[in-house]
């Protein structure tokens, strides 16, 4: 199937799910990564059991934050 | 690595940073990098610090999203971030080292410590052994 990852049009597996996504997209630092499917937030809880569906578009949200200390 | 920014959307950040003093100003960069290496802004959002103090930034995923969704449908790509420091030098914080975890993007600080002198200074971060790295990155304002 093909999904649409930060903005790239590529070709995965069937019934890939976010938490093997992330892995095989090398994602630095996940535990500060929001995912996006379709616009929809995903429970950072729901990566593993999320599955992916042809024609999904996906964004890996960095958190973006910071302080002056 | 080059960075460029035009003098208009420098202009915007710094305005938009000091209409928002006290508090640190933020928001996200995009544009292109170029075949010869540079990295091109050309398109910067001026974004709400939800944390609304002078020590701290944070940008709500769902304003992120919407921006990125904006930076891809004008072509563009994402290249990272930017925030002032009302009251301190342009360098990463240790707390803006360790929430910096995009090694593909930019950080952009704006320093307000001289309101008249705003000093923009871009870096990049990256962790090797559990350590960041932070390099100061060139910028250019182009008029």
């Amino acid at each position: 199937m093909k999904i649409t990852v930060a903005g790239d049009r590529k070709e995965v597996t069937d019934g890939l799910t976010v938490a093997e996504l992330i892995k095989q997209e090398n994602v630095e630092t996940p535990e500060y990564v929001t995912v996006s499917v379709n616009e929809e937030f995903i429970e950072s809880g729901s990566f593993a059991e999320h599955v992916l569906k042809d024609g999904d578009e996906v964004e890996f949200l960095y958190f973006m934050g910071g302080g002056m200390r | 690595m080059l960075v460029t920014i035009n003098k208009k959307d420098f202009d915007s950040i710094v305005e938009h940073a000091k209409k928002n003093l006290p508090e640190e100003a933020c928001g996200l960069i995009a544009g292109e990098d170029l075949p010869d290496g540079t990295r091109a802004i050309r398109k910067v959002y001026l974004l709400e610090n939800v944390d609304h103090t002078n020590e701290h930034f944070s940008i709500s995923p769902k304003d992120q999203l919407a921006t990125i969704k904006d930076i891809r449908s004008n072509g563009l790509k994402p290249l990272g971030n930017w925030h002032s420091h009302p009251e301190s030098p342009s360098r990463p914080s240790e707390e803006d080292k360790r929430l910096a975890n995009d090694s593909n993007a930019s950080y952009l600080i704006l320093s307000l410590m001289d309101s008249d002198k705003p000093v923009l200074n871009a870096f990049h971060v990256e962790s090797a052994d559990g350590e960041k790295i932070v390099r100061k990155e060139e910028l250019e304002v182009l008029d």
